[in-house]
């Protein structure tokens, strides 16, 4: 294993500023404040940087300070998030980042949403822009808020060796904590308000990993179990505010379609119905509650135009993209002379795979709060992309971004959902409130119907591969065309993740199969279709792992070579596959018998830097019923900071991908969403997740997230089982065996 | 005027006999733990205990609640630590933070309540008895190996 000590402990040249003094000096000393301290990091100035070679280029500007630790004269140490709390942790690994090289205890940690300004709060791996998303939280922040709670820590001590008369280099600090071998000793909250007082350092020393006592530990209970588990934890849904009224919205039927006239005679007479009124989206009932405006909707006819209304369903669209996938698409990577390598092949195996239209169905439907305050508007909301949305809202309010404030609560889910690349829900919500014409906050909530019925999907694919393998049973060549809609296109990231005019969302996970094959080429069409689409946990992965996985399957048993041998024979370049692959098939017992009706299958795959693979067992019964009894995983995610959590996301992620995989389907009709709710839109209960075994790959290398790189592993997983087990190679999505 | 009593206390309110308990409970007594997620029995985020019993509250009218006892997650782990139900209550709640179960969490008043009604009902059940009577309950983020856990070790733990 390589030794990454130097990328971890590597001191950055920081500013670092103390922007909670100026304030706490006006102020005056309130109870409960105490330091606040913010950072400043990026470049330092040109003279600096001959003594901190590798970091970012010199530059003397100044850069905005971000705010990230908060220390209480009653001991708290509040950790301010930047990133939502959807269930992946970050309320809990982001806080395990700063109480480490503060020596905080755990148990004084508190975790708190940080407010939209990118300013302060970017994703460093989005440049400029305030978001969450793409399994980054961890990895962007692993630096910055180390430095927050390193610095934080050497002004405490600074703060000790004052009060003490001692040298700074004699003091320690353990678990929150100041002391000194003569006797004296501080918690940190004694020591806040002098630590404020203090100039912030410019640089600070990381710890070496060795020393760590948090990261890399178990036994770190997440920050928002408590609130979880009494009813307390605040999600949009439970926004209550003075006079807050509720909106729901009818949405057209059929996609495309635009209201023509209303019929609310009956649902304005409803006592409580405060207003009904046509928005862009459709039309919006405001009421004193829930369930006023819910028979308000009952109550109210809708003609729509369906002039422009989308025509086509599910059986149309496949019809029409397996024509596509007859001519050539916009290459994404091309090696060697594919045509001539399949034409040379010993075998050429050709096959199509289909994946459907899914919704996400986080347990909360989408809502959002809009409020007016004296400066614009105050948004309440599970905050996904702060940076999009408050461009979006202050467009329609006609403010100054910063004039839109956003509250990041909790996400009862999202899945992706939350980060709408139109801010869909939230503009509708601002229409709502336009509608109104008064000053009172609104909360618009979607019903279940409206969150299946309304968008946004993953998209349909379809792949069509053909590989050829030479007599050895070696892959020579590797063709493959993919065919669904872009999620990127027409959104503000074009410009960035459109290349060539392959959108790299619909072929991550494709153009970079890990396997050595000589000759290769995958090209894209996207067709554009009235369906709104955007990003489901693990994007492009959700599918191309499904495709790539079965089909080296499917080479494997051309080649009359074992699933797992096959693979590690391929994959020589890629140790951390290799890695994965090995620890799952020997914690799965791969090879070892089992039972008649009873196979395993496997697959690999990387995604935003973390190399998950899954061993899964089944059984099928007669009849073509089948169950998953386990899935072992194994991931690489780098330095594991939150063993736990890393073991969760991979449990849950693994079977947020079991539901599609097994059930998850939205068809469309004539334009219109079949599905309602869970009763046909089915997802994963209880009784079919199966028995799961998580196993970590140690690694120093920088951590790399885990929200998503499990989820896209076992669908291909399943069906190689499923294979194994019947013969039949299933190629789309949810599995269905044939009796 | 219909009478309303929730974890102890009661409230008079004026409601639409058909409005379903939910709502009456989020928004009309202010108690926001018991969550909207399907509005159709579907989901298991609503659940209540109704005179003793779990019910979907999104699909209870509100009328066939008046004058029962109504007991939700607040009630649950605030107050009734002293009754055989909120000992059961309390031994959930402690596994689920034992063993760190929770994702998103917005499911996870429903799942608690499901599990006491479960271990009150049954001290001892088995793994397929468990599947059984948590099916009702969706958790989208997959929590449910941990919630077998925590309700094998809560068993374990009310021996």
């Amino acid at each position: 294993m390589t030794t990454t000590h130097d990328q971890i402990a590597t001191i950055a040249p920081d500013t670092i500023e103390n922007t909670g003094r100026r304030t706490f000096l006006e102020a005056g000393i309130a109870a409960g404040a105490g330091l606040l301290l913010g950072l400043r990091i990026g470049p330092a100035p040109a003279a600096d940087t001959d003594d901190h070679a590798g970091t970012a280029p010199a530059a003397a500007a100044p850069f905005a300070p971000n705010a990230f630790v908060r220390i209480g004269t009653d001991d708290t140490v509040t950790v301010i998030v930047k990133h939502l709390e959807m269930g992946q942790g970050t309320f809990t690994g982001l806080p395990t980042l700063v109480a480490e090289e503060l020596d905080a205890a755990w148990d004084q940690i508190r975790a708190e949403g940080a407010p939209a300004d990118a300013t302060r709060y970017n994703n460093l791996l989005w440049g400029s822009a305030q978001g969450t998303g793409g399994s980054t939280a961890l990895a962007n922040s692993f630096e910055q808020l180390r430095k927050a709670g390193a610095a934080a820590r050497r002004m405490l001590v600074t703060a000790a060796a004052q009060r003490w008369q001692v040298p700074a280099t004699e003091i320690q600090v353990k678990d929150g904590v100041v002391s000194h071998r003569a006797g004296h000793r501080a918690p940190f909250g004694e020591l806040a308000e002098a630590a404020a007082k203090l100039t912030v350092p410019t640089e600070v020393r990381l710890k070496d990993p060795a020393q760590f006592k948090l990261i890399g530990k178990p036994g770190l209970h997440r920050t928002d179990g408590p609130s979880k588990t009494d009813g307390s934890a605040l999600f949009t849904q439970d926004v209550h505010l003075p006079g807050l009224l509720t909106a729901l919205v009818v949405h057209p039927p059929r996609f495309g379609a635009r209201v023509k006239r209303i019929h609310d005679t009956e649902a304005r007479a409803i006592p409580g119905v405060e207003r009904i009124a046509g928005i862009p989206s459709g039309v919006a009932i405001i009421a004193r509650d829930f369930w006023t405006a819910r028979r308000a909707q009952d109550a109210l006819r809708v003609d729509w135009d369906e002039t422009d209304a989308m025509t086509e369903g599910t059986a149309e669209i496949l019809a029409r993209y397996r024509e596509l996938a007859k001519s050539p698409g916009a290459i994404a990577r091309q090696d060697g002379d594919v045509d001539a390598a399949l034409a040379g092949a010993a075998q050429v195996i050709e096959a199509e795979y289909s994946v459907p239209f899914l919704a996400h169905a986080a347990m909360e439907p989408m809502n959002c709060v809009i409020e007016p305050t004296d400066q614009g508007i105050r948004v309440w909301n599970g905050e996904q992309f702060q940076t999009g949305d408050q461009a979006a809202l202050a467009k329609v309010f006609e403010l100054a971004p910063e004039q839109v404030e956003i509250r990041m609560l909790f996400a009862g889910g999202s899945f992706g959902r939350r980060a709408n690349p139109a801010s869909d829900y939230l503009i509708e919500a601002a229409h709502c409130y336009q509608a109104l014409r008064a000053r009172l906050p609104v909360k618009l909530q979607w019903t279940r119907e409206d969150d299946m019925r309304a968008g946004w999907y993953r998209p349909l694919y379809l792949h069509r591969i053909r590989a050829g393998i030479d007599p050895k049973g070696r892959p020579v060549g590797w063709d493959q065309r993919i065919v669904g809609q872009s999620i990127i296109a027409g959104t503000a990231f074009e410009p960035m993740m459109i290349k060539n005019g392959v959108d790299q969302t619909s072929v991550e996970g494709a153009a970079n199969l890990p396997y050595s094959i000589a000759h290769f080429r995958l090209d894209l069409h996207s067709p554009r279709l009235p369906v709104p689409v955007q990003w489901w946990r693990s994007v492009g992965s959700s599918h191309t792992a499904f495709a790539g996985e079965c089909m080296i399957d499917e080479l494997a048993t051309a080649a009359g070579q074992d699933p797992v041998a096959y693979r590690l024979r391929l994959l020589k370049n890629h140790p951390r596959h290799l890695a994965v692959l090995k620890l799952a098939a020997e914690k799965a017992g791969w090879g070892q018998p089992l039972p008649k009706g009873r196979g395993r299958g496997v697959a690999v795959h990387e995604s935003f830097g973390t190399t998950v693979a899954q061993v899964a067992e089944v059984t099928v019964r007669k009849g073509g019923q089948f169950r998953v009894d386990r899935v072992v995983i194994a991931v690489d995610c780098g330095l594991a900071v939150n063993p736990d959590v890393i073991h969760a996301q991979m449990e849950g992620g693994m079977g947020f991908g079991l539901s599609a995989a097994l059930l998850g389907e939205i068809r469309i009709e004539h334009g219109a969403v079949i599905q309602s709710n869970f009763h046909d839109y089915q997802v994963l209960r209880i009784d079919r997740m199966p028995e799961v075994e998580v196993h970590i790959v140690p690694s120093a290398q920088p951590p790399t997230g885990v929200g998503e790189p499990a989820t896209p592993v076992i669908a291909p997983a399943v069906a190689n089982a499923l294979f194994a087990v019947t013969g039949q190679r299933l190629r789309s999505l949810p599995l269905r065996l044939s009796p | 005027m219909l009478t309303l009593r929730i974890n102890g206390t009661e409230h008079q309110l004026d409601l639409d006999p058909a409005m379903p308990l939910l709502w009456a409970i989020r928004e009309h007594v202010g108690l926001t733990g018991t969550k909207y997620g399907c509005g159709m029995a579907q989901c298991g985020a609503c659940t209540v205990f109704l005179n003793g019993a779990p019910v979907r509250s999104c699909s209870t009218p509100v009328s066939v609640a008046a004058g029962g006892e109504v007991v939700t997650i607040e009630g649950l782990v605030q107050g009734l630590g002293a009754s055989a139900l909120g000992k059961v209550g309390q031994a959930v709640r402690t596994a689920w933070l034992e063993l760190d179960v929770v994702q998103c969490g917005f499911c996870q008043s429903g799942q608690i309540l499901a599990a006491t009604a479960l271990l009150a009902e049954n001290p001892d059940p088995t793994d397929a008895q468990i599947d059984a009577a948590m099916s009702g309950n969706l958790c989208r983020c997959a929590t449910y190996t941990r919630i077998r856990a925590a309700i094998r070790r809560a068993a374990d733990a009310l021996v």
